[in-house]
């Protein structure tokens, strides 16, 4: 690793090239298998899950003989006939069942596998088993968690400065609530195990993971066995966006327990309604703040509480709160503040981690403080924003003492209002509004600073596993998963560029728990940032090797010996890259390296709340224009703009993808996606006929992107890239900012349905 | 009986193929498509994403012999029902001599896939585009896609030409078929006399048209009916006729064919782009009008327009012949009836607005496409010398069947066009109607919402120069 700027692209596909999807044409001929698209071994076997009818109540044993009675039913798998331990916590910090015994806390909770010949029968199977549950009643909501002080885990609070003195002393006083819902992950691939029973107690699982590393390890304290007998492995997702993180690890493992109970072959595959049941979602927030800023609306103080709905279980709630309040002032300085972060314990699904994992409602918090803070002054809500971005006049450190780059902050910010032509369509708007009857557009704009690195610091390291053949094909593998975000091309290019050869003459294979052991899940945005490096050194490895090989051969120094265009040279020697790795095992070379990548220079001291827990921060801005209807609280987003920090981009092609969809994904978040209990608790928005994520028409009309030119990292990542799996996301703020422009500034919850935009239209009298 | 059918005969991929007699009719084609042979087609390229007709990413193209692509949700259809059709999946499109499609290159080399699971799906969906034409989002609103924010697809589908490739013949059919294997009997009559007479001996069975509805018990439910009366193949129940005054719809005429009829009646045009938001071109592919009245859901979309309109429902049975109901007789309560257990819904009679008449039709719901509307309306205002003559205001979604206004139409009657007019006509609304809370809406947002519409109503008359509508 070194600090000088990378040397100009070794190849036409190395670093930097728009490359597509690794597998985008068997993607379009329907030739990429899915894990349900795999040959079956004969004699697989299909399970499906009990799942609990009952959101809380005491649960009598299961009787499991209707079950068994089915047709072609061979196994019913309970508590009882777990070997190990019904335990699938991802934390290990709290006891989460694998199947519920004695007490169900949440409707859709599993409570029993059952295991037959055919998927219908273990269907069947599980629908006749009638639990015996004595109801007790629900906590449904935040409020009801938050009276009764119905807590996860401890609350982790930010302080800084004597908050409680400036906010009595701010000249203006501002306090507000409002919330945000859920988010179903929506993966177009359901969660699904294969799993194959070996020899001695052997086992590989052929999973839909982000988390292949968990699978074994869940998969092997629920089987009671060493993790060695568990080989995990995953060549692609449908989907993942943090819903086959942990959750996919106690899928997998009940399939686990169904092959080592019947020592067949059992697939896994919940209908669409099982899983949105059973399967954590986004956290849904309640935010509650009191604020003090003076006269020209620069922020003095601040007392917010975030509470979120972990569901009924710790899960990985403890990060998302992190996230939460790490994120709470996004871009922006607060002297003098107190951010408290709850999670809080209900009887629903146990929520989990979902693309950007806490930070995209954290930094909704600021937002509303600035609506606040525009209608108590009298000031739009643009020049308050920038009058109280971190950085320039401001303090530039967070309150748990990281700098944000503030200069990066104004300069997205900037580039995107002046992208978006911003001052004259806000004329323009007004001119329109004036005009029309019934229609009203609204403008808003949302700026970002996004922490890079997993919360937990011992998860920020990756391993990498590149073998070259004597022929000069290589093959890559290394802890990342796919999920379709483009991972194992970037990291493809990156091994391309170290070699110096065309990214075709790299295999990329199977993510696997027996190629690279003890991986991170590929999330929080880190993929390419720790796999790439992983990756880099490996092939960094054999590439020294193959120098000093050459330099030999030559008689040239090794630091002579270049790798590009496919061939090796020094001076006036040259021979392809092929025929050095023939050289190379003829002298006995090893063409093999293991690479080992750990984040340097993050800390974080969970005590105090303070350290620098992100290698750096991720920049983007955007502004939204929307269209209301007055009378119905319909919309339409006519236009956005989006500026985003790249760094130097590994793959333009893959990072405008994700951009966009993480944008349009946050969009659904905010807007039409909606999850609905009933009084008892059970969840009625089950498939997409009733949870309505954006379709085409929802995309913006007008969708303007552009990548920040000239920005490389300056944290030493993998070619000064910067991640961006998670930050776009948060953009799509900008899409409420709009609706509210349009209703008036009114409160106007999450999501902004068009149910919420007439209520609010009418509650703001615009 | 002669000439029937007994084995589902198929054409997939341009292959004739004719089923083992042992193939249950009544499993979804999707099943049988992704299956392992010899029992199923071991196609795995066509994706389940969620069983209910929603996500397209089971979408398959039936072929017609005049050359017309109708993309399909293959979990939705049962197997018997493709008896007869030419089928094509993601894997057919694909040459001999394995080279891609240009559609399916278009796709990855437009960025238009990430993680590739909706992929197959979206391709299909192309593929019957490129030579249907019409509005990409239109094309698109049966497939979802949760990765790539849609910018690229949309990118494909502005730039698909068709191939140029003549349809794979269908198999040829000869009269109607039964399709039996133990535990299930799959009837596919082929004229009215003998759908009729299987009506009247089995009136236990499904009576399936598009199957839409009903293809949602099997495929998310995993129901295994016993006997099937599927109503595709008579050809008396897929007639139109545009008479003057009068338009004439077979009740087994999928919408996607009645989309074609109402382009030529130009004071349709409000039902046309109404039932161009109703489920998706997958929906409409299969779905109909007859299944929309058989199911009588509050919320089906169809209803609101048509009792505005004042339609009459043509029943039909051996015993008795055929009777005539006007729509608010046929439903008779929350998804009930007027149809007798031996019964048909034979064809549906639409009075054409008169001219000068003003008809709207409305939906409401969370996301434009592809939704079942919080609420639903179909207003028909007869206007004289600038005053209200008649309104027939009907709405969806506001009690437990569709149903009329009348406090809020007897507040319009007689009333000139004004806002004051169509105001007082909402406040009345509330005495209509007293909506309940669910997933879809509040009452709150029901009722208030209806009353915007109506408002809306209003804007329409008066400024018809003015884009009143946010997806304008």
């Amino acid at each position: 690793m070194t600090d000088a700027p990378p040397p100009p692209a070794a190849t036409r596909t190395g670093m930097g090239a728009a490359l597509r999807q690794d597998s985008a044409l068997q993607h379009a001929t329907g030739a990429a298998r899915f894990t349900d698209d795999l040959p079956e071994p004969p004699g697989t076997l299909h399970a499906a899950l009990a799942l609990s009818p009952v959101a809380h109540g005491r649960l009598a044993p299961l009787d499991l003989a209707p079950a068994r009675a089915v047709p072609g039913v061979v196994a019913v798998l309970g508590p009882a006939e777990v070997p190990g331990r019904n335990d699938i916590s991802p934390s290990g910090k709290a006891l989460e069942k694998l199947f519920a015994e004695g007490l169900v806390e949440h409707w859709g909770q599993p409570l029993a596998l059952v295991v037959a010949a055919t998927r219908d029968a273990a269907l069947a199977g599980a629908a006749a088993l009638r639990p015996e549950i004595a109801p007790l009643p629900p906590i449904l909501s935040i409020e009801a968690a938050l009276e009764t002080g119905a807590l996860l885990m401890p609350p982790q609070v930010i302080e800084r400065g004597g908050w409680q003195a400036a906010l009595e002393a701010a000249p203006l006083q501002l306090a507000g609530e409002f919330r945000c819902g859920g988010q179903e992950h929506f993966y177009l691939e359901g969660q699904i195990t294969l799993a194959v029973p070996g020899e001695d107690g052997d086992i590989t699982l052929h999973a839909s993971t982000q988390h292949p590393t968990e699978v074994q390890h869940i998969a092997s304290r629920v089987l009671g066995c060493d993790y060695n007998r568990v080989t995990v492995q995953c060549r692609r997702m449908g989907g993942g966006f943090g819903g086959k993180e942990s959750n996919a690890s106690w899928i997998a493992a009940a399939a686990a327990l169904a092959a080592r109970a019947t020592g067949r072959p059992v697939k896994l595959r919940l209908s669409r309604k099982a899983d949105m049941a059973a399967t954590g979602k986004r956290h849904p927030f309640l935010f509650r703040w009191r604020a003090g800023c003076d006269a020209e609306g620069r922020l003095l103080a601040l007392d917010a509480t975030l509470a979120a709905d972990g569901g009924h279980s710790l899960d990985l709630s403890a990060g998302v709160i992190f996230r939460a309040v790490t994120h709470a002032l996004n871009a922006y300085d607060v002297p003098a503040l107190r951010v408290t972060g709850l999670a809080c314990k209900t009887n629903t699904v146990s929520n989990t981690a979902f693309r950007g994992f806490g930070g995209p409602q954290g930094a909704l918090l600021m937002e509303d403080v600035l609506f606040s803070m525009a209608r108590a002054t009298g000031r739009p809500v643009d020049e308050l924003r920038e009058r109280n971005f971190a950085g320039g006049p401001n303090g530039a450190e967070t309150p748990y003492g990281q700098k944000l780059e503030g200069e990066l902050i104004r300069r997205v910010w900037a580039e995107a209002r002046q992208g978006a032509d911003w001052e004259r369509r806000r004329a323009a708007a007004e001119a329109f509004n004036a005009a029309h009857p019934t229609l009203r557009r609204g403008l808003g704009g949302f700026a970002l600073a996004f922490g890079i690195s997993f919360g937990i610091m011992a998860m920020n390291q990756a391993g990498a596993l590149v073998h070259v053949y004597t022929d000069g094909s290589i093959r890559l593998n290394h802890g990342g998963t796919e999920m379709g975000q483009g991972l194992f091309i970037k990291i493809a290019q990156v091994v391309a560029e170290v070699f110096g050869v065309e990214v075709e003459r790299i295999r990329i294979t199977a993510t696997s728990t027996a190629e690279v052991p003890n991986t991170a899940p590929t999330a929080a945005s880190t993929g390419s940032d720790l796999n790439g490096w992983a990756a880099h050194q490996a092939a960094g490895a054999i590439r020294a090797r193959m120098a000093g090989i050459a330099a030999t051969a030559w008689g040239v120094p090794e630091e002579e010996v270049i790798f590009a265009d496919g061939h090796v040279s020094a001076g006036n020697h040259r021979m392809r890259f092929g025929e050095l790795a023939q050289l190379c095992w003829a002298q006995r070379v090893s063409l093999s390296a293991t690479g080992f990548y750990r984040t340097p220079d993050i800390h974080w001291d969970p005590v105090a709340m303070r350290g620098h827990p992100f290698f750096y921060f991720s920049y983007g801005a955007a502004l939204a224009e929307v269209l209301v209807d007055t009378l119905t609280g319909e919309y339409r987003v006519l236009r956005a703009d989006l500026v985003q920090d790249c760094g130097r981009s590994l793959n333009p092609a893959i990072d405008r993808g994700q951009i966009e969809g993480a944008f349009l994904q946050g969009q659904g978040w905010l807007t039409c996606e909606e999850l609905w209990w009933d009084a008892d608790g059970r969840l009625r928005t089950l498939g997409p006929s009733t949870y309505k994520i954006p379709g085409s028409r929802e995309m913006p009309a007008e969708f303007n992107l552009r990548l920040l030119a000239d920005a490389p990292a300056r944290a030493n990542t993998i070619f000064r890239s910067k991640a961006v799996g998670e930050p776009p996301l948060l953009l799509a703020t900008c899409v409420w900012n709009a609706l509210r422009d349009a209703v008036g500034g009114a409160r106007l919850d999450l999501p902004a349905t068009p149910e919420r935009v007439l209520a609010a239209l009418r509650a703001g009298g615009a | 009986m002669a000439g029937m059918s007994s084995r589902i005969a198929l054409t997939l991929n341009g292959q004739p193929r004719t089923l083992p007699a042992d193939t249950p009719p009544g499993m979804t084609l999707l099943d049988w498509l992704r299956g392992p042979a010899p029992r199923g087609a071991g196609l795995t390229g066509t994706k389940e994403g969620c069983a209910e007709g929603d996500c397209g990413a089971c979408t398959v193209v039936i072929e017609a012999a005049d050359g017309a692509r109708t993309p399909v949700n293959a979990c939705l259809a049962l197997l018997g029902q493709m008896h007869g059709r030419a089928l094509r999946t993601v894997e057919g499109l694909v040459a001999a001599d394995g080279a891609p499609h240009p559609v399916q290159r278009a796709m990855a080399e437009n960025d238009a896939t990430q993680c590739g699971f909706c992929t197959p799906g979206i391709v299909m969906s192309a593929w019957a585009h490129s030579r249907c034409g019409g509005a990409a989002h239109e094309a698109l609103a049966g497939n979802l896609c949760r990765c790539t924010g849609y910018r690229p697809i949309l990118g494909v589908f502005a730039a698909l030409e068709d191939d140029g490739a003549p349809a794979a013949p269908a198999p040829a059919l000869e009269g109607g078929s039964e399709f039996a294997v133990p535990g299930q009997v799959f009837h596919a009559p082929a004229t009215l006399e003998a759908a009729l007479t299987l009506r009247a001996a089995h009136p236990e069975a499904w009576l399936l048209a598009g199957g839409t509805d009903l293809g949602l018990r099997v495929s998310e439910h995993r129901e295994r009916p016993a006997r099937i009366l599927s109503l595709g193949a008579v050809p008396e129940l897929a007639e139109t006729r545009l008479a003057p005054g009068l338009l004439t719809v077979g009740a087994a005429l999928p919408y996607a064919r009645l989309l074609d009829l109402l382009a030529r009646a130009p004071e349709m045009a409000p039902l046309a782009a109404h039932l161009r938001r109703l489920g998706s071109r997958q929906i409409r592919g299969l779905g109909t009008l007859g299944g929309n009245l058989g199911t009588a859901s509050p919320i089906g979309d169809t209803l609101p327009p048509l009792l505005a309109l004042g339609v009459r429902v043509v029943l039909g049975s051996a015993r008795a012949g055929e009777r005539v109901l006007d729509l608010a007789e046929f439903i008779t309560g929350y998804r009930q009836t007027a149809l007798a257990a031996d019964e048909i819904i034979l064809r549906v009679e639409i009075p054409r607005p008169p001219e000068g008449a003003v008809f709207a039709c409305e939906k409401l719901s969370k996301r434009h496409d592809q939704d079942i509307s919080a609420v639903a309306a179909g207003f028909l205002l007869r206007l004289e010398g600038g005053v209200v003559a008649e309104a027939r205001l009907a709405f969806g979604g506001m009690a437990a069947t569709v149903a009329r206004a009348p406090r809020a139409e007897a507040a319009l009657a007689g009333q000139p066009v004004t806002e004051e007019a169509f105001a007082r006509a909402a406040q009345a609304l509330a005495e209509d109607f007293a909506p309940l809370s669910d997933w879809r809406a509040g009452a709150e947002y029901r009722l208030h919402s209806a009353q915007g519409l109506l408002r809306r109503l209003h804007w329409r008359i008066a400024r018809p120069d003015l884009a009143l509508e946010v997806q304008a």
